[in-house]
């Protein structure tokens, strides 16, 4: 695998201008964004506009990944995965061919980046938003399939996590096309690599368990233990930690499921915080009731002067 | 379309033969018979990425029309479910681009399709992957290098079989290792659509430098040939065109 990105490193370089053999388009190479499980992603200017170009010489991966944006793109409405812009093949002035696509480019930070950054309250939302997505993508029939970090960007205004590599993504009912140890179900032997809403759930529990463990740790004697260890060792998501658990033992047959109970959380959540509050409001009301009563005593005992 | 059988052999080795004929001669024999050979060669933690030994690691794939990988011992459970499922997809797409050859015309195969036309035979590929039968005869050398090796392969040959039976298509397996005591393979599992039902019965180490991979790949085609019959998935597929 590392001679074919030997290869593209060989052929591209930043200020290259790179042109499709079938629709014609012109991109000027900027900068190498990363190397992906096939090819590597640059990201260039299509006509004075970003976008990234993913580029291969596995002509059949790629083709598969461009099905997958395709079908993305027609879930109405949702912008899952990056929208595609073009599909062509480039070759080289030594007459190499190579396969490419580009799409557009999502700029942002990494999760693990944005927690640190601006604190674990916003686990709750991006657990909602990604529940949110996957429910999307479920019920047109779709699995991610390849949840994890690298594969995730918390994009800004608005803030929202999203999704810019969709490689493996599967048709429900098949068997997961890609995957990544350990953020598989079947790695940890908690259930099958079949395609099904379940399969993303345990790769949803495993995000969020990165972002705390990012040099993860080992399987252990029980798996399950571990797991639900690791979970409960992380003071930010012990109000979470049910749904976690019951996620991680494939409890649920759908994110929407997930999604309710995860927002039930967070709705308590947020009545819990309010009541310090109000008994941080008790010792002032005292003491202005304090005060009132000193006033109305003061103009009582004036009173009393006048005759 | 009646789905047909695809057959691959798994090689898995850590270094060259020296025994008997050439591998890459036993490997493109079995090609003819409908076998791919995909092969993964297992580097000591040591080694760097093209020692000599495994050369001809990619000249077995080569000549038997599969893939082949060369992994230290950490990454195998990936490498294995992903070198067995591209093999998979090599050899439906040689057989799509032989039908494309007979209604394009000579000269032409999938890359020479547009991006879009291309797309949608991929599909085609890929329903192909998913639904089709598939038999996987794992061929271990179990030569005295491979000691510290095996319980790894063992991890990654049970991992394969999650990742398989998650197909909508049929699985059979087998495992055979070589050199066998008396015989140039020996069988450690007889044909079984799981791989989990052989953790008790993984080969004893057999001592002495001989790898006889040749002569192993010859006996493995045999195993599928008792079974089957040679109706490999080739000849099925000639006979629906003519049908058709």
């Amino acid at each position: 695998m590392n001679k074919t990105l030997k290869t593209h490193d060989s052929f591209l370089r930043p200020g290259m201008t790179l042109i499709g053999k079938w629709h014609q388009k012109r991109y000027v190479i900027i900068r190498k964004l990363g190397n992906g499980a096939i090819g590597s992603v640059y990201l260039c200017d299509a006509n004075g506009k970003k976008a990234a170009l993913k580029i291969s010489d596995m002509s059949t991966s790629i083709t598969m990944e461009v099905n997958v944006l395709k079908s993305l793109g027609k879930v109405q409405g949702k912008s899952l995965g990056p929208s595609l812009l073009d599909v062509d093949d480039w070759v080289t002035p030594q007459g190499k061919t190579f396969s490419f696509y580009v799409m557009e480019y999502i700029h942002g930070r990494t999760l693990p980046e944005f927690m640190k950054q601006n604190g674990n309250e916003w686990i709750g939302v991006f657990m909602l938003q990604l529940l949110e997505d996957l429910s999307n993508l479920h019920q047109s029939g779709w699995v991610f399939g390849d949840l994890k970090v690298d594969n995730l960007l918390v994009s800004g205004s608005p803030t929202r996590l999203r999704w810019i590599d969709v490689g493996g993504t599967t048709q429900i009912g098949r068997a997961i096309k890609e995957y990544t140890e350990f953020y598989d179900r079947g790695y940890w032997g908690l259930g099958t690599r079949k395609a099904e809403p379940s399969y993303d759930l345990f790769a949803l529990v495993m995000v969020f368990l990165t972002v705390f463990y990012p040099n993860h740790f080992p399987k252990g004697a029980n798996t399950e233990v571990t797991l639900f260890k690791k979970v409960n060792e992380v003071k930010a998501l012990h109000p979470y930690q049910d749904c976690l658990k019951k996620a991680l033992t494939g409890k649920y047959q759908t994110s929407n499921e997930m999604r309710q109970e995860v927002s039930t959380v967070i709705y308590d959540l947020q009545k819990t915080d309010t009541t310090p509050k109000r008994k941080h409001d008790h010792p002032s009301l005292a003491l202005e009731s304090i005060g009132f009563l000193i006033i109305a005593l003061g103009y009582y005992l004036s009173s009393l002067l006048i005759p | 379309m009646k789905k047909g059988t695809l057959k691959q052999i798994l090689l898995i080795t850590d270094g060259c033969s020296n025994k008997g004929e050439d591998p890459a001669a036993t490997a493109a024999l079995a090609y003819q018979q409908g076998i791919t050979i995909n092969v993964i060669g297992i580097l000591e933690d040591n080694q760097t990425e093209d020692p000599e030994g495994l050369q001809e690691v990619e000249e077995i794939a080569l000549s038997g029309g599969g893939v082949s990988q060369l992994v230290y011992k950490q990454a195998l459970s990936q490498t294995v479910q992903m070198v067995t499922k591209q093999g998979m997809t090599q050899t439906l797409q040689g057989l799509v681009n032989l039908e494309l050859k007979q209604i394009l015309g000579r000269d032409q195969t999938m890359d020479d399709l547009d991006p879009e036309k291309r797309g949608e035979i991929m599909e085609v590929v890929e329903d192909l992957g998913e639904t089709s039968d598939l038999e996987v005869l794992v061929l271990i050398d179990t030569s005295a290098s491979m000691h510290d090796k095996l319980p790894t392969v063992k991890e990654a040959l049970i991992d394969l079989s999650i990742s398989l039976n998650s197909r909508v298509g049929r699985n059979r397996f087998a495992i055979y290792n070589f050199p066998g005591k008396r015989k140039d393979i020996d069988k450690v599992l007889d044909w079984s659509p799981r791989l989990d039902t052989f953790s008790s019965v993984f080969p004893k180490l057999t001592s002495g430098g001989i790898t006889p991979t040749g002569p192993a790949i010859r006996e493995a085609m045999y195993q599928f040939g008792k079974k089957s019959l040679l109706r490999s998935f080739r000849n099925n597929h000639e006979q629906d065109i003519e049908n058709a």
